[in-house]
């Protein structure tokens, strides 16, 4: 089967996991608002908090993102499946794509949450002028942290340490993404009398980050994972 | 298949410290040996997961040491784990592995069938079954696969009677279809009964087989 | 695999040097005392920034050296992954260079921040070369972790490769997203022309000084490496050879 085909088999039965065992609906959403709210409780100041909220909002999550990584390698790992596909001859290529898929979609779920419990706890309020851009930087950056996530998910899966070594691999390399998404998503919701114009420079910037891990995850994921 | 002195190491152990075989279409091969005689890395090395130190091993006419990615797709492993989801049920697991080798729908049914996975089962989350019943999940799912080689680390534990009987007419039958057997076993009887040889592994290497 | 048996002809350890590697240690060490003499003793006082700007001595050249360093990394990572110059003796160089580098990224990071209380009033500041700086020493510190991830010497060189290559692809993109970020860049305290023939001196005898030191450095250290793998491919003979007694 072609790498295309295998990424929707990966990406349909993760999806499906998921939807039986509800892990990210009852465990890391509760989660990633309770970080919202600890957040609150730290930096105790309305006006700040309304201030940061796009910088929190993606904080948020990017540490779910390592709890949702940690989960969709821990389901191959548990039984031999990451052995199974690979014996499969399953191409590496399309376990990478339909585990950034699905990782794409849960993610985006993530932060629609996290967008709607900044309305509610930050006071944000969304401009009908901004969303074109909100919209684009969500597709743009969730797009770089799946590819990104997977890649490095996939590395540290049978690796000693890997919840240790996950964050300390992961972090940095999704910086940009946590620079880029903040600045736009500020722009969006003219957070301090930005305009959207202010935000489209960064979209590029978080599409040539996709763009780049997205390539060199499709190339570089089968030398990983391989024993 | 055939290896020729083959060294594969395992975190620094000569898991294969020269283990030399040839096996033959359609024959079913018992591997039998101490614990920690080197049957599973055998097992693994000839599904292309353990990689070749030294030595030479050519298995359904691919060289191991060139293309592993070649070997794996044409052979089907049930190792020590089960390679299932937990949180999937039996139907999906076994449509799954079916898929990723483009198997049609019938011939999903038909290896569930084989395995004897009644269909009361067929919608049980994994995790809820028994360790036999696992067992029997992850032979559907490998007969599913259609491999050329199969390739089984201690099939028969946790199975019960009637899951050994189906698993060995299932096995002959691929013989018999042209398909390659290896099975690591204790249960000498059962196995014995079941296989065209019998070598023995001790110490990473190969006994009672050129 | 091939530096199997030549070991295990010659049962004593090849020491780590050379007649060349001698002399360039002592090169190494001859500039670092002219550094030292210079640096401290015979360059006069800044305007600005009194005798702060000395620390720019070790903090310019050890910044100059961990970005080389990590160069060679990443040149030596696409060396071993290209298939017509494969050989682990890329793989050694470019793990060796990263420890280098990281040790001097420590040593630029410590000495810069030092250097900007003085003449900055502050640790710290947010502009894209310290903060891409940083993110250097955290991912080569990350490099490192995967290298001693475990598996065969190939294992370990061609996912270190992968992971070499991936940095080189994080690093513009952390700096210029910071860069767009905090876009007033901190104006060079010592503009060129303003430096007195006698510190650039100290500054050139910092550059020159510290390269022999690195060039001395990773070359010991990747034949310790060499030595390392050496040693894990007599332990395999070994263990196949006590192995095989089982049976």
């Amino acid at each position: 089967m072609n790498a295309w085909g295998i990424a929707r088999l990966v990406a349909a039965k993760d999806l499906r996991v998921e939807w039986r065992s509800r892990v990210l609906i009852n465990q890391v959403l509760p989660f990633a608002t309770l970080v919202m709210v600890m957040f609150a409780f730290a930096l105790d100041n309305d006006q700040t908090l309304t201030r940061v909220a796009p910088g929190l909002v993606w904080l948020a999550t990017m540490f779910s993102l390592l709890v949702v990584v940690q989960r969709s390698f821990a389901v191959e790992t548990a039984d031999g499946a990451l052995d199974a596909l690979q014996v499969a001859g399953v191409r590496p290529a399309g376990i990478f794509l339909g585990k950034s898929l699905a990782l794409l979609a849960q993610l985006a779920v993530l932060e629609l949450v996290l967008m709607g419990a900044a309305v509610v706890l930050y006071r944000t309020e969304l401009h009908a002028g901004g969303v074109v851009l909100l919209v684009t930087t969500y597709v743009a950056a969730t797009t770089g942290l799946a590819f990104v996530g997977t890649l490095y998910g996939g590395l540290a899966a049978g690796a000693k340490g890997r919840e240790t070594l996950l964050p300390l691999l992961m972090l940095p390399v999704v910086a940009p993404v946590l620079i880029g998404a903040t600045r736009a998503t500020e722009a969006a919701l003219g957070t301090e009398g930005a305009t959207p114009s202010d935000g489209w420079p960064w979209i590029g910037l978080l599409i040539l980050f996709a763009a780049l891990f997205g390539v060199g995850g499709t190339m570089a994921f089968g030398s990983l994972i391989d024993e | 298949m055939r290896l020729v002195d083959v060294v594969a190491v395992l975190g620094g152990f000569p898991a294969l410290a020269g283990a030399s075989l040839t096996v033959e279409r359609g024959e079913i091969v018992l591997l039998r040996g101490p614990n920690g005689a080197g049957k599973t890395s055998l097992l693994r090395l000839c599904a292309g997961l353990l990689a070749v130190e030294r030595g030479q091993a050519t298995v359904l006419g691919c060289d191991l040491t060139l293309d592993r990615a070649a070997v794996r797709r044409r052979v089907g492993l049930l190792g020590h784990a089960n390679g299932l989801y937990a949180d999937l049920t039996v139907g999906d697991n076994v449509r799954f592995w079916g898929d990723t080798v483009g198997a049609t729908e019938r011939e999903i049914a038909a290896s569930m069938e084989r395995m004897g996975l009644a269909n009361r089962l067929m919608d049980v989350p994994v995790g809820r079954l028994s360790a036999g019943q696992r067992r029997r999940t992850a032979l559907a799912c490998l007969v599913a696969r259609r491999a050329e080689l199969w390739l089984l680390d201690e099939p028969h534990a946790g199975l019960d009677a009637a899951g050994r009987d189906e698993l060995d007419q299932t096995l002959r039958a691929a013989a018999a279809a042209g398909a390659t057997v290896m099975v690591a076993s204790h249960e000498l009887e059962r196995a014995g009964a079941l296989a065209s040889r019998v070598v023995e592994v001790v110490g990473g290497q190969v006994r009672g087989a050129a | 695999m091939n530096l199997t048996s030549s070991s295990s002809s010659s049962p004593s350890p090849s020491p780590t040097s050379t007649r060349f590697t001698r002399a360039l240690g002592v090169a190494a060490l001859v500039g670092i005392g002219w550094l030292v003499l210079f640096g401290l003793f015979l360059s006069p006082n800044d305007r600005v920034q009194k005798t702060g700007v000395r620390i720019l001595y070790i903090h310019v050249p050890s910044a100059w050296l961990a970005y080389l360093a990590f160069g060679v990394t990443g040149l030596s990572s696409a060396a071993y992954l290209w298939k017509r110059t494969r050989n682990l003796q890329w793989d050694r160089v470019a793990g060796a260079s990263a420890e280098v580098g990281v040790l001097f990224m420590g040593i630029t990071l410590v000495s810069g921040s030092l250097w900007g209380r003085i003449s900055w009033g502050q640790f710290w500041t947010w502009d894209a070369r310290l903060t891409t700086t940083a993110f250097l020493f955290v991912t080569y510190i990350g490099y490192l972790a995967v290298r001693d991830l475990g598996g065969t010497h190939q294992q370990r060189a061609k996912r270190s490769a992968v992971m070499a290559l991936l940095a080189v692809l994080e690093v513009p993109l952390v700096h210029f997203s910071v860069k767009w970020w905090r876009p007033l860049h901190q104006n060079e305290t010592v503009e060129k022309g303003k430096l007195n023939g006698l510190m650039l001196f100290s500054l050139f005898i910092g550059l020159i000084s510290f390269t022999l030191l690195y060039v001395w450095l990773v070359i010991h250290r990747q034949r310790v490496l060499a030595l390392n793998d050496q040693v894990d491919d007599r332990g395999l003979d070994l263990a196949l050879a006590a192995r095989r007694e089982e049976s």
